[in-house]
């Protein structure tokens, strides 16, 4: 075992994790390691090579190997030590890391971690989708590392299930590399990828978009042949007789991302059933003392840009408890619970331990025009807000102050949405 | 095609690469006489063999004095040692069959009556309490139970057994269909896509095309009725629900056990299989119907299997002898050609056929010796110590191999934590079986909750290296799956 101590430890080198990591660094902790499984940094960002990243973050748009270079280049500035090819096996609640790379077995050491470890790709079985098991089956992102990194074209007649953003950026990719995308099949009455991909992906590239279409067979013995869709009822029942077969020898899955918290798990972080994240207060530590999660693996988000903001947010708080473990200590049985209430999907952060001003993120549960999202404690509203229209597929961002009156045992602040 | 060319004759021509083709390839390895297996899929067990619930069964559901139940009781038996000897993982997590009400209870009265009829050890019924002890997520009345049931991963076992064989100088030709066999005087003349072959002896395990071979040559008197099984696959989070298999009593009128909750020797747990008459016996195909049919008759035993824990779905389809009609149920046919003498089939081999397997090969190993005279080899290569993955060894040990090979230090497959050495040792493998799912079957890349998510590039890059072959070449698991249609822009030299 080669033993190290530090800090801070980020597990995952994507965006997230540099972006904590740099934080990290900023605010005062001084040894921050952050390990990675694959051979670079930036995590999925490298095969994304479409732009639109950093508008919001930099004011420019960037191609996704363009915005990672910049945290990379941030993170190798500030001496931060990045163990590439390094695979996290197990950690304990006394945070010390088990890893493995080419040079051995490490044990490491370190007084805060954040948990920065991604997010991975719903499967065919996720959805259930039944028929034959051919070669041609590929989730969105798979397809889209294999085109853009590795030079190897899946398929050439195309069907992609699913209308989220990787699959929309993927349809149009596959286009201008002169395969012919036979449609988009999306389950629900509208896309759940981001408007502007909808018109820049498919619109201009008139790719049809199969509204309340699911796949409901694959046939094919060895190579994919063809896939059947269908309509689907209001409560997305395949409807008989609206079945269509479309030949095609791939089919691309862009069903959603479940966050990865595998490793998370067998310590015993709590997880959340609806983000499918770590439970976390506002500083974004864990229900595990040190332990901080920020990215994809604490809730998917839509933009990278709202990613690194918050990120750098669990950067700051670990550094802080990395310094100072003992005055930041907190009365865990004092606290408040944040519930998702009516209209509302789920709600980050799920705890509150200190008053003050606290950064919310949630999701609403269905597209809606004007409506209001109240806060309240009990009777006591904290916060009234109108909001000119909102869809799930756009994360809300909203900052409330907390009294410190309220902040006492077995409270619940409820999030709703309502309409006006 | 060199070594093709050289050696075309053969004393012993076994039909399928299945898990009966590959014992009996074993056992025959043990002797001096050179044998030739024809497999037409890329790899061994790749039909029925690979694709059921893993089960050693003990052999009470067969009928005393049946060749199913002897060949059962007696390959059981032999599982311990054939485990140790090849190398391959066995548990013995013992059964439970369980009882709803007190019909059900009769029934078990009944299969224990079999059972020890059969000589099955150890068979006890335990009431509802007793298993709730055992197994907390179940709720019954009363349970068979079964210590002498074991599971294996099907597709490991047929592995080890054929890769030992090869070891031992059996040939495998894997992607090799026979389409023509004939029968000379002095020997059969089989005819493949790899050209022509000679052999003293065939054996045909060609399991649901076992018919089709005989009508190479003689006029069957038989059909195959075959019932297809589906299963679902639980995530590994899920391994506590239960510690040992778990069956309704026996669905009547259908000759199969029921949906049953098995665990894996990885530890996932499977549901199913269900059974349904088919007419196309290589439709391994999945329905949504019985795929909510498994969820809900394994939430009849289990309530408590959650929504979202499938990673993964397959099918597997039995040979039977017997149409739903007739009941489903007929005996295996072990049996001399009665026409021509040096042919032997097999028909109708299914369930418990995983576990009766070595003990057929010893059946048909003495067949053969009327024909061909047998002498024992004096030196035989064994696989002394199980291969383990990486994920079950000690840091020590994880330390050790890195130091000697750094290649140990690279995680390909998150999910099941496999190394970079394990999929180029899969790769190496001596059947030469070179697809994706054969590295998948040995070594589990691929196997997990991602299924493929984080692997499949790192694989295919392996791939490439080691087979010196081309993203457009790699297949997935037969000769015509390939994986990728070509390159996105083609390379200049």
């Amino acid at each position: 075992m080669i033993e190290q101590d530090a800090d801070v430890v980020v597990v995952g080198g994507g965006p997230a994790g540099l972006a904590a990591a740099v934080s990290a660094k900023q605010h005062g902790a001084n040894r921050v390691i952050v390990l990675d499984r694959n051979q670079w940094l930036g995590g999925i960002l490298p095969q994304c090579i479409h732009d639109g990243f950093g508008v919001e973050e930099f004011g420019i748009s960037m191609t996704g190997p363009e915005y990672a270079e910049r945290y990379i280049e941030m993170a190798q500035s500030q001496r931060i030590l990045c163990f590439a090819e390094t695979m996290v096996l197990r950690f304990n609640k006394a945070l010390e890391i088990i890893a493995v790379n080419k040079k051995g077995m490490y044990k490491l050491k370190t007084k805060a971690m954040i948990l920065a470890t991604g997010c991975r790709e719903k499967t065919r079985w996720q959805s259930m989708i039944p028929g034959s098991r051919p070669s041609g089956i590929y989730t969105a992102g798979v397809a889209q590392g294999l085109i853009n990194l590795y030079n190897i074209m899946p398929g050439k007649k195309i069907v992609i299930l699913g209308s989220g953003d990787v699959g929309l950026i993927i349809a149009r990719r596959l286009k201008f590399e002169g395969a012919h995308v036979m449609g988009v099949v999306e389950l629900l009455p509208y896309a759940s990828g981001l408007p502007r991909n909808i018109v820049q992906c498919l619109d201009d590239f008139d790719i049809p978009l199969y509204l309340n279409h699911t796949v409901t067979s694959i046939a094919g013995k060895e190579r994919l042949e063809k896939v059947t869709i269908q309509q689907v009822d209001d409560t997305m029942a395949p409807i008989p007789a609206t079945e269509m077969q479309i030949a095609c020898d791939t089919l691309l899955l862009s069903l959603g991302l479940i966050p990865e918290n595998e490793l998370a798990k067998t310590t015993g972080v709590e997880i959340d059933d609806y983000t499918g994240g770590p439970i976390v207060d506002e500083r974004l530590e864990t229900t595990i003392p040190g332990v901080f999660a920020c990215g994809n693996c604490l809730q998917v988000y839509d933009t990278v840009d709202m990613l690194s903001f918050d990120a750098k947010k669990t950067g700051k708080h670990a550094a802080e408890h990395s310094f100072k473990k003992q005055s930041i200590k907190q009365d865990r049985k004092k606290g408040l619970t944040v519930h998702a209430g009516d209209g509302v999907r789920y709600v980050v952060p799920q705890r509150i331990f200190t008053c003050g001003t606290v950064h919310f993120t949630l999701r609403a549960d269905t597209p809606r025009g004007i409506s209001i999202l109240r806060l309240t404690v009990g009777k006591k509203e904290l916060l009234k807000k109108k909001l000119l229209g909102v869809n799930p597929v756009s994360m809300i961002r909203i900052d409330a102050h907390i009294p410190t009156e309220i902040l006492t045992n077995n409270k619940q602040v409820e999030v709703t949405i309502s309409d006006t | 095609m060199g070594i093709l060319c050289q050696m075309k004759n053969f004393q012993v021509a076994i039909i399928g690469g299945g898990v009966i083709g590959s014992a009996l390839a074993w056992e025959l390895s043990h002797y001096k006489i050179n044998v030739v297996v024809f497999e037409m899929g890329s790899d061994v067990a790749s039909a029925t063999s690979k694709a059921n619930s893993g089960v050693i069964h003990s052999g009470i559901n067969s009928p005393p004095s049946s060749l199913k139940a002897r060949f059962c009781v007696q390959g059981n038996r032999m599982f311990q040692l054939l485990a140790t000897e090849l190398g391959f993982p066995l548990k013995w997590i013992g059964k439970y069959v369980i009882a709803k009400n007190e019909d059900e209870i009769k029934e078990l009265e009944r299969l224990k009556k079999i059972g020890d009829l059969n000589n099955v050890a150890g068979l006890e019924i335990h009431d509802g309490l007793l298993v709730k002890r055992k197994e907390p997520n179940i709720s019954c009345i009363a349970g068979l139970w079964v210590p002498t049931a074991g599971i294996v991963a099907p597709y490991e076992y047929t592995i080890a057994l054929a890769e030992n064989a090869v070891e031992n100088d059996v040939r495998f030709l894997l992607e090799t269909k026979v389409f023509y066999l004939k029968k000379k005087p002095s020997h059969f003349v089989l005819g493949t896509n790899n050209g022509e072959f000679l052999a003293d002896v065939v054996v045909n395990a060609a399991g649901l095309n076992c018919r089709e071979i005989v009508s190479m040559i003689e006029t069957p008197d038989f059909q195959i009725y075959p019932c297809r099984g589906e299963y679902l696959v639980l995530d590994k989070t899920y391994s506590s629900l239960v510690q040992s298999m778990v069956y309704p009593v026996p669905i009547k009128d259908l000759g199969v056990l029921g949906v049953h909750i098995t665990p894996t020797i990885d530890g996932n747990i499977l549901l199913g299989p269900s059974a349904e008459f088919i007419d196309d016996f290589s439709d391994t195909s999945t329905t949504k119907e019985m795929m909510n049919l498994l969820l809900q008759e394994a939430r009849e035993i289990i309530p408590a299997i959650p929504k979202n824990a499938v990673i993964n779905a397959y099918a597997g389809i039995r040979c039977k002898l017997a149409s739903q009609k007739t009941g489903g149920w007929a005996d295996y046919r072990i049996e001399e050609s009665k026409h021509i003498p040096g042919l032997i089939h097999l028909l109708g081999i299914e369930s418990p056929g995983l576990t009766a397997a070595p003990a057929i090969a010893k059946e048909l190993t003495q067949m053969i010796s009327q024909w061909i005279d047998l002498k024992k080899k004096t030196h035989v290569r064994t696989q002394a110590v199980r291969r383990r993955g990486f994920s079950e060894m000690s840091p020590d040990e994880q330390s050790a191999l890195i130091q000697r090979d750094e290649r140990w230090g690279r995680i390909v497959c998150r999910c099941e934590q496999v190394t970079e050495a394990e999929v180029i040792d899969a790769l190496s493998n001596p059947l030469k079986a070179q697809t994706f799912s054969s590295v998948k079957y040995r070594c589990r890349a691929g196997m997990g909750r991602c299924q493929g998510g984080f692997c499949t590039q790192h694989i295919v890059r392996i791939m490439e290296q080691q087979l010196h072959m081309d993203a457009r070449q790699l297949k997935l698991k037969s000769p015509n799956s390939h994986l990728f249609t070509g390159q996105v822009r083609e390379e200049t030299q």
